[in-house]
């Protein structure tokens, strides 16, 4: 029988309301106790004193590019690259090639992960067949398959009718709808966020209200339809005001934000350099207040990192034939804290929520709790290690981050996934 | 690291003056060619354009040959872009082949920042998309000093297709940092908001009346078809409300000029009256583009210090 006792680390977990130094029992990939001083008999004892012991991260929105665009990411480097990067379970955007619109698709990704992933893959399901935004995927049966979600991502659904029936087909099948709100009329040809600094630039700008008329027609449709509606990678102050007043109203319209967008803005890109460039892109400073307020105050409820890998042929040319993405899964801890912990912007429990209970609850996942019986993932990090991102010891098979060569305070220190530790510094 | 010309934002109002200064020095005599200088001898230079021009390219290589340089000229339907070889593979095999100068045009913004980073060999930036254009800034404001006037204070109107403009673009760098009263002028569709937070002294309006009353200076734009991705303003329209003619003028003070980068649209942008009135300077503007060049060029590319007007 495999056991773990990870000892004398600060437990944290805020589904069971846990916050203190403790021992995490683990048996056979199941959490069996937390508790001070438990015995180690005949268990593997991994020394967390100083660190953090939380639930295992979840990385709601990812793209691990298989099946089809194979030369960027994979399932197994996507998911070394996250367990590198603190979490435990992934969930990648259907936007593969064949896209992830029907069960076999679902099912192909599922059995690779068994296969070659050493964390939990989710995969999200599409909206639209070929997220052509046109006809309805086989939701159901994709959600049958291990389905935990359905988006259209970087392809939104313009059409609204299209979208009331989405989300009155999920909220029939229990499943959340995700969506990349982008009005793709309003953001045409745009490469970066419109402002003074893509005007100085003289690059075509991607203005904020395409997210805010699509985050506005998304709310009132989730209304009518009674639909768990989920915002992803809320960028603009606007739009996240709207969710603000959503849930003022007592609508599940929950939101995520990614690591980049708390930490960047326009003017903090270095010109022409596609790894700043992504979508929704680096925002203004105020809009970048807005979502770091967002997080303070609870309108924004989780951390994703929409970790996007592209290869240097395609990154390496001029900025408007780049495409857009960048890494994210191994920078998301690092960045995190030093935008929302160390300035003392949340604790550091609140900051544990946004990465494990928050996504969680979101896409009804068993996950993201240290409850006796849960399954044993565990995130174990560091509030005050300092160490130095470099890209290309990434375990990504891409280069693509804004962060190399950064210094960070804090970062992960070792990924258990059912039991096992799949990642350590 | 390199010093080329990538633009005029990053340049100091001294080192604008000083290229002003010695561009001056290449004019011709009244009613005389250019001379002819022996001072990059044994220099070559690549013109590499990735994007059509006349007027930049034939000035840039005049502009070599008669400081004595070697020049090469490259189109891009020419090279092996066609081939579907990447911009980076492109300049470093020309890179390899050891000119002392890249000139370089391109359709996309930023594309020779873009490769400088990749690059020892120095890139003067000859038009970037929609972002810069220094020798043509350059130009302009030797062509307007050479009315006698001095930058500051002066009301200069630039009037068109602001949005898409790297002429204005560059030219609001360089009139802002001598102090000008710059006015941007164009159907709002044209004229983004966020302008007037790109340098200090922009002033924005949609009214052409009012850009042009009490203007020194008047910039025509072209309407860059090929740059807008949607209809705007029709051809008759654009004309009605943008168009420069003769009774504008009036509005201007008594010795305002006219100005325009070319290629001109006659019955577009601007009326043929006004365009060949007593105030165009259209063709001082081509004239000064060759001494403005020969300055940048011997900056680059004479490996001397240049710290300055005296550093000639």
């Amino acid at each position: 029988m495999a056991q773990l006792l990870i000892k004398n680390g600060r437990v944290i977990d805020p589904a069971s309301h846990h916050d203190g130094v403790a021992d995490v029992w683990i048996e056979d990939g199941v959490i069996k106790g937390v508790g001070v001083s438990l015995p180690a008999a005949g268990s593997d004892v991994f020394d967390a004193t100083g660190l953090i012991v939380a639930p295992g991260f979840i990385d709601m929105h990812v793209h691990l590019r298989e099946p089809g665009f194979e030369h960027a990411e994979t399932i197994e480097s996507g998911s070394r690259a996250a367990a590198a990067g603190g979490f435990t379970s992934v969930c990648p955007m259907p936007n593969t090639k064949p896209v992830n619109d029907n069960a076999t698709v679902t099912s192909y990704m599922i059995e690779k992960a068994r296969r070659h992933a050493v964390v939990n893959v989710f995969p999200i399901g599409a909206i639209t067949k070929g997220s052509a935004g046109e006809e309805l995927a086989a939701i159901g049966s994709m959600k049958n398959a291990g389905a935990v979600a359905i988006s259209d991502d970087g392809r939104p659904v313009m059409n609204a009718r299209v979208m009331r029936r989405a989300m009155e087909s999920a909220r029939s099948l229990g499943i959340t709808v995700i969506n990349h709100c982008e009005d793709l009329h309003l953001s045409a040809g745009g490469d970066m966020h419109e402002g003074a600094e893509s005007v100085r630039l003289g690059l075509r700008g991607i203005p904020g209200c395409s997210e805010d008329v699509m985050v506005a027609r998304d709310i009132l449709l989730a209304e009518v339809t009674g639909a768990r509606y989920h915002v992803a990678h809320i960028s603009s102050r606007h739009s996240v005001e709207m969710v603000q007043f959503a849930k003022s109203k007592g609508l599940a319209v929950p939101a995520e934000a990614t690591p980049h967008h708390l930490a960047l803005a326009d003017r903090d890109m270095k010109p022409y350099d596609s790894n700043y460039k992504m979508k929704p892109p680096l925002r203004g400073s105020c809009d970048v207040t807005a979502v770091l307020d967002g997080i303070v105050n609870g309108a924004i409820d989780a951390i994703a990192t929409d970790h996007a890998p592209h290869p240097g042929s395609e990154k390496m040319q001029e900025f408007e034939s780049c495409p857009f993405g960048i890494l994210g899964l191994e920078t998301a801890i690092g960045v995190s804290l030093e935008q929302l912990v160390h300035p003392g912007k949340i604790g550091i429990g609140r900051l544990v929520e946004l990465f494990t209970s928050g996504p969680a609850r979101i896409l009804g996942l068993d996950r993201g709790t240290l409850a006796v019986g849960a399954p044993a993932d565990v995130t174990i990090f560091s509030t005050d290690r300092e160490w130095t991102y470099d890209v290309n010891k990434s375990f990504s098979k891409s280069r693509n981050s804004p962060f190399d060569g950064k210094r960070f305070k804090g970062g992960p220190v070792a990924t258990v996934v059912a039991g096992e530790v799949v990642w350590r510094v | 690291m390199a010093q080329g010309l990538l633009g005029i934002e990053a340049l100091s109002r001294e080192e604008i003056q000083a290229i002003l200064d010695r561009a001056k020095y290449f004019q011709p005599r009244e009613g005389q060619s250019f001379r002819k200088y022996d001072l990059l001898r044994d220099r070559m230079v690549v013109n590499l354009f990735f994007e059509t021009s006349t007027r930049t390219r034939t000035s840039f290589e005049i502009a070599a040959k008669r400081l004595g340089a070697d020049s090469v000229s490259i189109t891009a339907s020419a090279s092996s872009v066609s081939k579907g070889e990447s911009l980076v593979d492109t300049l470093n095999t020309l890179a390899a082949m050891r000119p002392n100068a890249i000139i370089m045009r391109h359709a996309a913004s930023g594309a020779p920042h873009f490769l400088q980073r990749y690059l020892e060999i120095p890139i003067i930036n000859a038009g970037d998309g929609t972002h810069e254009h220094p020798t043509q800034a350059l130009l302009d404001a030797r062509t307007i000093l050479d009315r006698g006037a001095k930058l500051e204070g002066l009301r200069v109107a630039i009037i068109g297709d602001i949005a898409h403009s790297r002429v204005a673009r560059s030219n609001v760098y360089l009139l802002s940092k001598f102090g000008a009263n710059i006015v941007l002028c164009g159907p709002a569709s044209l004229l983004p908001e966020a302008l007037k937070n790109i340098a200090s002294g922009v002033t924005l309006t949609t009214n052409m009346d009012e850009a042009i009353r009490d203007a020194d200076v008047i910039m025509m734009l072209r309407v860059q078809l090929e740059r807008q991705h949607e209809p705007g303003f029709s051809a008759s329209e654009y004309f009605q409300f943008y168009g420069l003619q003769l009774e504008h003028l009036k509005l201007a003070r008594p010795d305002a000029i006219v100005m325009h980068p070319g290629p001109i649209n006659r019955g577009r942008e601007i009326s043929s009256e006004a365009a060949d009135s007593q105030r165009s300077v259209i063709l001082n503007q081509v004239e000064n583009g060759i001494s403005v060049r020969m300055a940048v060029l011997e900056r680059v590319m004479s490996g001397k210090k240049t710290d300055g007007a005296t550093a000639y």
